[in-house]
């Protein structure tokens, strides 16, 4: 499968591509390019022109803020998942990452490819939400910040702008323990559920906990349900069991041949469950 | 509007002028002739055109050659050398890693960026490592062992460092 012709663009630095992305009529962004290659060689995208960020070394990095974790837009699934400072400061985005594809695709694929792209079976977003991350987002009208929560906005749709870029995600280090758990596609290893966990366990109850959901719906979600039915609630797994009953609440859950609506419901109740006890089991 | 590219392949440099659209697995075999990695799947499903890209293993059919420019790249007509199988070869020779052989230049690359990662992998980690390889006739257990095997020549012919 060849893509069809575009022109190729490869800018070096930020100021270039920004420029690029606005006065480029029908452009695309090229990442790590494992989403959108399989895209364009199938012909269901076919832009006139790419701007490929490859050579742009000012977007490849991990680095501590204060409480903050910053990882450049172009850092690759592999840099996330074998980073000493993610690993010790937010290992519940480690341990996402390195559930994405196999290895060759996060040897290239990048977290910000992933999450401007938004496919609504991607794992990041899961982790993302739980983390209580942000993004930043730069043109060539300013920066600004999006909160991870009203980041994605529908399938394959975000809250960025035609002429902004993903530049950075900001990640607040984790407070308390973490786990993410998936239920992958037996052939793509997509998530047909994915979910993830922060929780603060204290005294053998739940502090501050938040559970993220990818692949159940069309925009990953936080499980305000399960959420509420914790707070201040002891961590057994009767309290688990019956929270996790919330985990598909308000939902419009994805069919499709693979896993019909009901079923996947049932996957997220199953998963989420799974999930939390694994993070009270990590908590100690 | 073409581009040229210079890229290093199994230490040889090549410059080339190409299409953008041109993908690295057909730069690899139909520009440059060296026809071992091999297109499966397509769809960056199989691992069977994997190569080594700067060192990281890559499957390159979903690759750019324009994204390669400037890159060295290692595909299994370099692995051996003088005529002597690559200790990773030498595994699958030994221990009959190989059918049909279709899938087997992409499963010794991606296995030599695990032996770079983890000189001394576990059996599961080998199966984790090879996650994105398929093979349609080995059951993969001759291929875990294949790279066994090398991962124990690689550590004879280069011991770490004690203490």
């Amino acid at each position: 499968m060849i893509p069809a012709a575009f022109e190729y663009h490869r800018p070096s630095t930020l100021d270039e591509a920004l420029k690029l992305l606005a006065d480029l009529p029908d452009a695309k962004v090229l990442a790590g390019g494992h989403s959108l290659l399989p895209l364009m060689k199938l012909r269901l995208a076919s832009p006139a022109h790419l701007i490929d960020l490859g050579r742009m070394p000012a977007l490849r990095y991990i680095r501590r803020e204060g409480d903050t974790v910053a990882l450049g837009a172009m850092t690759t699934h592999w840099m996330v998942e074998s980073s000493d400072l993610v690993g010790r400061t937010v290992p519940l985005l480690a341990e996402a990452a390195s559930t994405v594809g196999d290895v060759q695709v996060r040897n290239v694929g990048t977290i910000g490819g992933s999450l401007a792209h938004a496919d609504p079976a991607a794992d990041y977003p899961a982790a993302l939400l739980a983390l209580g991350a942000s993004m930043v987002a730069q043109s060539p009208r300013g920066r600004r910040t999006i909160e991870a929560t009203a980041f994605f906005t529908g399938l394959f749709a975000t809250a960025l702008a035609p002429d902004e870029l993903l530049v950075e995600i900001r990640v607040p280090v984790q407070r308390g323990s973490g786990a993410y758990m998936k239920f992958p596609h037996p052939a793509s290893g997509f998530a047909v559920v994915g979910v993830a966990v922060s929780a603060v366990v204290a005294g053998g109850r739940f502090g501050d906990v938040r559970v993220g959901l990818t692949g159940v719906g069309s925009v990953p979600y936080r499980a305000g349900g399960v959420e509420s039915a914790l707070a201040g609630q002891p961590a057994s797994p009767e309290a688990i069991a019956a929270a996790a009953e919330h985990a598909p609440d308000g939902v419009d859950v994805n069919d499709d041949l693979f896993a019909p609506a009901d079923y996947r419901a049932h996957l997220a109740r199953v998963y989420t469950k799974r999930a939390l006890l694994l993070a009270v089991e990590r908590a100690g | 509007m073409n581009h040229p590219i210079t890229v290093t392949v199994n230490q040889r440099v090549h410059q080339h002028s190409v299409e953008p659209r041109l993908l690295l697995v057909y730069f690899l075999r139909e520009t440059l002739g060296l026809t071992g990695t091999h297109v499966g799947c397509d769809t960056t499903s199989c691992g069977a055109c994997t190569i080594l890209l700067d060192g990281q293993a890559v499957k390159s059919c979903t690759v750019l050659a324009v994204q390669a420019d400037g890159s060295e790249i290692l595909t299994v007509e370099g692995l051996a050398r003088d005529g002597a199988l690559h200790p990773i070869q030498e595994g699958f020779w030994e221990e009959h890693g190989l059918q049909c052989g279709f899938c087997t230049p992409g499963m010794m690359l991606t296995a030599l960026q695990l032996l770079a990662r983890t000189p001394d992998p576990t059996d599961r980690q080998i199966r984790h490592a090879l996650d994105g390889n398929l093979c349609r006739c080995t059951g993969y257990q001759h291929i875990v062992n294949s790279v066994r095997y090398a991962a124990r020549k690689l550590r004879d012919a280069d011991p770490p460092e004690s203490q």
